[in-house]
Formats: structure tokens, C-alpha cells, sequence
């Protein structure tokens, strides 16, 4: 379909259904039924199966109409939609696809656990088969957004007698369920981003699971890659750094100035430079088709730019510095880096170096994956999980 | 504006990369037939030289490619100061005054020197000490690169450029014995030699040396990637401690943190290279400044761990790792340190020192 049928399918599909005058919600579900959601989805998927690169027309042509909340549903369209399409029954992308994408059920992930971090696959969460139900119990932690949520893509160990990656089952997890308990996980900055989620006999229905039995591991491969394809493709170009904020605070507040402070500013604004052109580099591999291994890299440049940036702040400040804006526990469902204090984007960097993948890990993918490294020894490759030291 | 590589720029690289492998190893001398090759076989001399000169009329980018691969072979050819300082100097100068001198840069059947320190930042161009009296000039400048293999000095004067020939016999060119060994510099000696003086525009001479700046930055990414890539390809093979010693975290971490300065560099040298084809503009000053503050320490650490991580072999002669840590010292020096470039930064993008 080429850019003038698209053209035709939006300006038809607009005069069916006047967004002026339509429900908002059911504006959303009817251009999910045209095919205009998600047009690299298959058609009755919510898309029309064309490539990903005719999306962009879709959305500028619906600029301005009734759409979702991208910041809410963030992880079932980046990490749940593309999983359950590539593993889904039938039933279930029927079932789960477009309430998801309209923004009608929000979606977690319950991957990571107070015990499995960067070793994810020694997850310790268990499913245990009772009949056509699986019955949970578990902790896991770091789940954005799990109090909002209707479902929840899960990991769990359906078999502790095999290998750590062979004994895992995908699931989707029914954030309604009796034994889901939800609780805020408050973090340094004070506020709680995140959730603890604490699963006890929790009962799902075994047409929740997702892919095979003993298969989860190749599943959730598909959810991170989807997650780094996110986190890679979403750095912003062109959008303000925190960089250019320091740098507009340097040229007001001339008393603030040092020698010191101005040559390790001149760096860190090179460094900005540096990464702001890597990423305008990596997005025209991308546009050309080719996505380069860069994509790997730029978590880690982002974090470590984002940390030097903020620490520098803090000090440029000085007496401002010793200031903190709010200690408050509450709720906040994103993270604020130019609109809050200097002190909030400090602390709040830190976890730049270790959400979505440690920088350490991500060292080791770059050296292995990308410079052809062999990788460590493995102690625990076959041995069975039941007997890893934990 | 693109930051990729377009396909003739991919042609280019492989010929270029071809001719290095069929007739040069690091370290080894050029008798002057690989600088003819690679002058007129693939037209390397005349690349910056417009069509109707001669040259190929092509643009920064293409020859911060050329830079790459010569970086990566520390070939010992006048590329950088004769087709790209050289000729940049030349090309703002006025054409009727410089007579055939660029066509035959462009064929390859002269090669040309901007007498300057190699040292020299555009930000201060160093004022060379000497006089001009009548189409006669004299003086000394210490420390100039490519001088050695010139026949041609193209010698800063205040009202243009003295154009010299190198075998007049006022005109005395000693290499001196260099850190980098595959681009020597030379002390150019000029006694009542006699000089043609070509007009320039104002301020030709720092663009010219900025120009220069920003296509250096590509031989640094040049080193910096032969680095990472024999560094990576020993680590693979060694073994200590019944493994390969690539499989150790501590030092697998070090490539990779150096590879990610090396694709920051690729970046900026693309931005730089891209910038400066399309003419000068605050944002190619910027770009220039932008290149060198981080490439020429990238090359320079990429170098290091390269001598480092092979352990005792890099330490010896016998490997060719010292030829590239010489050679990314001493780019780390020519036309402005790092430091040289971000300090430049404080008035290019607006972040004053203080008072």
C-alpha cells in the first residue's frame, strides 16, 4: 500500500467517524478496527500489515484526533503487544490486542525479583500445574505502573528439576486476581515509580500462558528485545538535554562560574555533542534499514552522560544544591528529569546505569555480542536450578 | 546532510583500502611508489581539486574516508599535508596567481607543504618568523609535517602565501628525529630563497588549518579502529589461566567502553567531514571543534590500551602497536590538543569562562 492509498484509507476513515463528535474511547477502538492502530500489525489485528515505516504517515495524518496515552500503555505496546503476537493463540490476540491499545487495560512486567536481577533467568517465582489453572506464589519487584494494570506479562519456573533458562513458562498475569498484592517500592528520590508485587496462590487459567510450556526464556527474549529496540529508538532528537539546561544556567548565572567547573563543563558538552550526533547517526541506520549494533551502546552513553551532567549540576549550584524539592512518599508515574530540582535529577540518574539492563550487563553484550569476546566460564549452564546456589 | 557513508564514499574506502593492502604493511617506508599509487591510480592527490583543475572535484567527505583507511595502515603518505592542508591553503588563494601549481597537485606530479608547525591551532596560528623582501624570503619554521616529501612550501606571509620551491638553493628542509615515525616533521630553513607571493583571502590560513583539524579527526578514527580491532583479535586468541584472555570481565569491559568512545568518534567525524563540505558556517566551526576535542583523545587512549592489552609483545618493536601510539600522540598535538579545541568551544557555543 503506498502513500496515497494510505492517504485514501485515513481520509475514509475519518469520514465514517468524526472525531469531533465521536466518544474518544470509541474513536480508538474503531481506528483499531480500520487498521489504523498499529499498521505494521496484521489486518484485524489493528493494522494492515504494511511495513513499520509507513506508520509515521498514519500518525501525522491523525494528529489531532482523540489518541492514547503513550506514557500509560508504554509497556504493553512495547514490550506485552509485540510478545503476544508473536506467541499468541488466536483467542488471545483477539482478546488482548485491542483493549490494550486503546489504552482500556494497562499492562506490567513482572520479570525482574529481589533474587534474579541481571540473572533473570535464576528467577525463583513458581507455577505449579493444578488441573487447567497454574497456581503462583512469588515476589517480583521494580513493576512500573502494576497498580494501574489489568494484566501483567509474567515469568515463572514451571520446572526447577532442569537448567535455569529450560524450566520457565510465560504467562499473563491477572493483576485482579486474589493473591496479587501490589505494594509502592520507594526509591532514594522519595517517591515510588515503581511496585513490589507480591504473588500468593494466585490462579491463572492455563489459556494465560503464552508460548509453550518450558519455553518462557525464548518468549521473554522477544519482550527485551522489544524493550532495547524501545529504549534505543526512543532517545530523543532535537528535544532538550540536560546538557543545554546546565549550559543556559551557566550563561545567566555568570557568579556561579569556576575555571574548574568551565573546563569540566566544556567536556561534558562535547560529550553531549558527541552522543546527540551518535544518535542522529544511529537513527538514519535505522531509517536506511540498517540498525547498527550502535543501538547497544546508547543506554550506556545516555547514563553515563546523564550522570557526570547531573553530579556537575549539583555543584555548579552550590548553596542550591544543598536543597532538596520534595521527600514526600507518594506515587509519581514517570520520571520528571527537566521539570524538578537539580538534587531529583541526581539521585533519579543513578538508575539510568542499572533500569532495562545494568550498564555492567550491557558492557558484556557489547564485548560479546557486538566485539566477538568469548564469554565468561558459566558455573550454572547445566546444572539443575533447584540445586544453583542461591 | 547525511552522517552515513553513501556508496561512492564505500567505493572509495574499498580501492583505497585494496591499494594499502597490496603495497604497504605499517611501518614500512615509502620508496615513493605507494604515494604515487595512491595519487594517481585511485586520484587521492587531486580528490579536493575541482574538475576543470584536473582534480575530482569531490568534497571533505570523501577525503575524511581517504583519512580513515590511511589511519588505519599509518601509511607514511602525504595525503593530509599536501592534498588536504596544502591544497585547502591553496584552493582560498587567488587563482590567477597560482598558475598550474594545482593541477599538478592534482595528478600527483607535485606535492606541496604548508610550512607551519604542525603544531599550530587554528584558534592561534602560529605567526612563522620570516621576512619577505622582494619576492625573497627568508626565516626558519620548526616542526612542519610533510615538508620532508615536498617540492613545494607553501610558506604564511601577511599578505598571502609564499609559494617556494623546495629545491632553490636558499631553501634547506632537515628532517629532525620524530616521536611519530611514519610522519616525520622537519625544520625549514629559508635564506634568501627566492618566493612567489599568491594573495589569500582573510583569515585563509586558520580555515585552512581548521579544515585540516576537522579531516585529521578521520585518520584519528582511522587508528583508533585498527586499535580496538587487533586489540579484540589478540584478546580472542591468547590465552592465560586456561582461557582466552578476551573472556575476562575486567578487560572485556575496557573494549567495550572503547568501542563506545570509537562509534561517539565515527559520529563526530562524519558530522565534521559533512559540515565542511558544505562550506563554512558557525555550525562547521563547531562541528571541527566538536571532532578533534574527542578524537584525538580517543585515538590516543585507543592506542594505549592496544600497547597495553597485548602486554609484552605491544611493548616491543617487533609489533606494530608503537607505530600507532606514536602516530595518535602526535595527531593528538597537530593543529590543536583537545583541549585547544574545547577551550574554542567557550566562544563557539556560548559558554563563557569566567570572568
Amino acid at each position: 500500500m503506498d502513500a496515497t492509498a494510505v492517504r485514501e484509507r485515513v481520509a475514509a476513515f475519518l469520514a465514517e467517524h468524526d472525531p469531533a463528535t465521536t466518544d474518544p474511547m470509541e474513536f480508538l477502538r474503531a481506528r483499531f478496527d480500520a487498521g489504523l492502530a498499529w499498521v505494521f500489525f496484521p489486518p484485524g489485528l489493528g493494522g494492515l500489515g504494511l511495513p513499520r515505516d509507513r506508520q509515521p504517515l498514519v500518525d501525522q495524518l491523525l494528529r489531532g484526533t482523540p489518541d492514547n496515552d503513550p506514557g500509560r500503555i508504554a509497556i504493553g505496546l512495547g514490550m506485552a503487544a509485540p510478545t503476544i503476537l508473536a506467541y499468541g493463540t488466536e483467542e488471545q490476540k483477539q482478546r488482548f490486542l485491542r483493549p490494550l491499545w486503546t489504552g482500556e487495560e494497562v499492562w506490567c512486567q513482572l520479570f525482574s525479583e529481589p533474587g534474579a536481577g541481571s540473572d533473570l533467568a535464576s528467577l525463583a517465582t513458581r507455577a505449579v500445574r493444578d488441573g487447567d489453572e497454574w497456581i503462583v506464589d512469588g515476589q517480583k519487584v521494580w513493576t512500573s505502573g502494576a497498580h494501574l494494570s489489568r494484566w501483567g506479562i509474567l515469568v515463572a519456573r514451571t520446572d526447577p528439576d532442569v537448567p535455569k533458562h529450560r524450566g520457565i513458562t510465560y504467562f499473563i498475569c491477572d493483576m485482579h486476581a486474589p493473591g496479587v498484592e501490589v505494594r509502592p517500592l520507594r526509591q532514594i528520590t522519595g517517591e515510588a515509580e515503581f511496585n513490589e508485587v507480591f504473588l500468593t496462590g494466585v490462579r491463572l487459567s492455563d489459556d494465560l500462558r503464552l508460548g509453550q510450556i518450558g519455553d518462557g526464556w525464548r518468549v521473554a527474549q522477544t519482550t527485551l528485545m522489544n524493550e532495547r529496540v524501545a529504549i534505543g529508538g526512543g532517545m530523543p532528537g532535537g528535544r532538550r538535554t540536560m546538557v543545554g539546561m546546565i549550559a543556559d544556567t551557566w550563561r545567566e548565572r555568570p557568579e556561579l562560574r569556576t575555571h574548574d567547573l568551565h573546563q569540566r563543563l566544556l567536556r561534558l558538552w562535547v560529550n553531549s555533542e558527541v552522543m546527540r550526533l551518535t544518535g542522529a547517526r544511529l537513527r538514519e541506520q535505522l531509517a536506511a534499514g540498517h540498525p547498527g549494533p550502535e543501538g547497544s551502546g546508547m543506554k550506556l552513553l545516555f547514563a553515563k552522560l546523564h550522570q557526570e551532567a547531573s553530579g556537575f549540576e549539583v555543584e555548579l549550584l552550590r548553596d542550591e544544591g544543598l536543597l532538596y524539592d520534595d521527600w514526600s512518599f507518594r506515587r509519581s508515574d514517570g520520571v520528571d528529569f527537566l521539570g524538578r530540582e537539580a538534587g531529583y535529577r541526581y539521585l533519579r540518574a543513578k538508575g539510568n546505569s542499572i533500569e532495562g539492563g545494568t550498564s555492567e550487563i550491557l558492557r558484556n553484550i557489547v564485548a560479546e555480542r557486538v566485539l566477538g569476546l568469548p564469554s565468561e566460564p558459566r558455573v550454572d549452564k547445566d546444572v539443575p536450578w533447584k540445586d544453583l546456589p542461591r | 546532510m547525511s552522517l552515513l557513508y553513501s556508496e561512492i564514499e564505500d567505493q572509495l574506502r574499498a580501492a583505497v583500502r585494496d591499494l594499502l593492502a597490496d603495497k604497504t604493511s605499517p611501518g614500512a617506508a615509502d620508496d615513493g611508489g605507494l604515494w604515487k599509487a595512491l595519487a594517481r591510480d585511485i586520484g587521492v592527490a587531486g580528490l579536493l581539486i575541482p574538475e576543470e583543475l584536473g582534480g575530482a572535484g569531490a568534497s571533505a567527505r570523501e577525503a575524511a574516508v581517504v583519512l580513515e583507511e590511511l589511519g588505519r595502515t599509518v601509511a607514511p603518505v602525504p595525503f593530509l599535508t599536501s592534498a588536504v592542508l596544502a591544497t585547502r591553503a591553496l584552493l582560498a588563494a587567488d587563482a590567477a596567481e597560482v598558475g598550474d601549481l594545482l593541477e599538478r597537485l592534482a595528478v600527483g606530479e607535485s606535492t606541496a607543504a604548508l610550512a607551519v608547525p604542525f603544531a599550530s591551532s587554528p584558534y592561534r596560528p602560529a605567526g612563522a618568523d620570516v621576512r619577505v623582501k622582494e619576492s625573497v624570503i627568508s626565516g626558519r619554521i620548526a616542526a612542519v609535517a610533510g615538508a620532508d616529501v615536498a617540492d613545494v612550501l607553501l610558506v604564511p606571509v601577511e599578505a598571502g602565501l609564499a609559494v617556494v620551491a623546495a629545491d632553490d638553493p636558499g631553501v634547506t628542509v632537515t628532517p629532525v628525529t620524530s616521536l611519530d615515525t611514519t610522519r616525520v616533521v622537519a625544520t625549514v630553513d629559508l635564506a634568501s630563497a627566492d618566493a612567489r607571493i599568491v594573495a589569500t583571502e582573510p583569515g585563509a590560513l586558520r580555515d585552512s588549518l581548521a579544515f585540516g583539524a576537522g579531516l585529521l579527526a578521520s585518520e584519528q578514527l582511522g587508528i583508533a579502529e585498527w586499535c580496538l580491532d587487533s586489540t579484540v583479535g589478540y584478546l580472542r586468541e591468547r590465552t592465560q589461566f586456561a582461557r582466552p584472555v578476551g573472556s575476562f570481565q575486567a578487560l572485556k569491559h575496557r573494549l567495550a567502553d572503547l568501542w563506545l568512545e570509537i562509534v561517539g568518534a565515527r559520529a563526530a567525524c562524519r558530522n565534521a567531514a559533512d559540515q565542511l563540505a558544505s562550506g563554512w558556517s558557525q555550525s562547521a566551526r563547531v562541528a571541527v571543534a566538536v571532532a578533534q576535542a574527542h578524537c584525538g583523545a580517543v585515538a590516543v587512549h585507543a592506542a594505549e590500551e592496544c600497547v597495553q592489552l597485548h602486554g609484552g609483545i605491544g611493548m616491543t618493536w617487533e609489533h606494530p602497536a608503537h607505530l600507532y601510539l606514536k602516530r595518535a600522540k602526535a595527531d593528538e598535538i597537530a593543529l590543536g590538543t583537545p583541549g585547544d579545541h574545547r577551550d574554542a568551544l567557550a566562544d563557539l557555543a556560548d559558554l563563557p569562562a569566567p570572568a
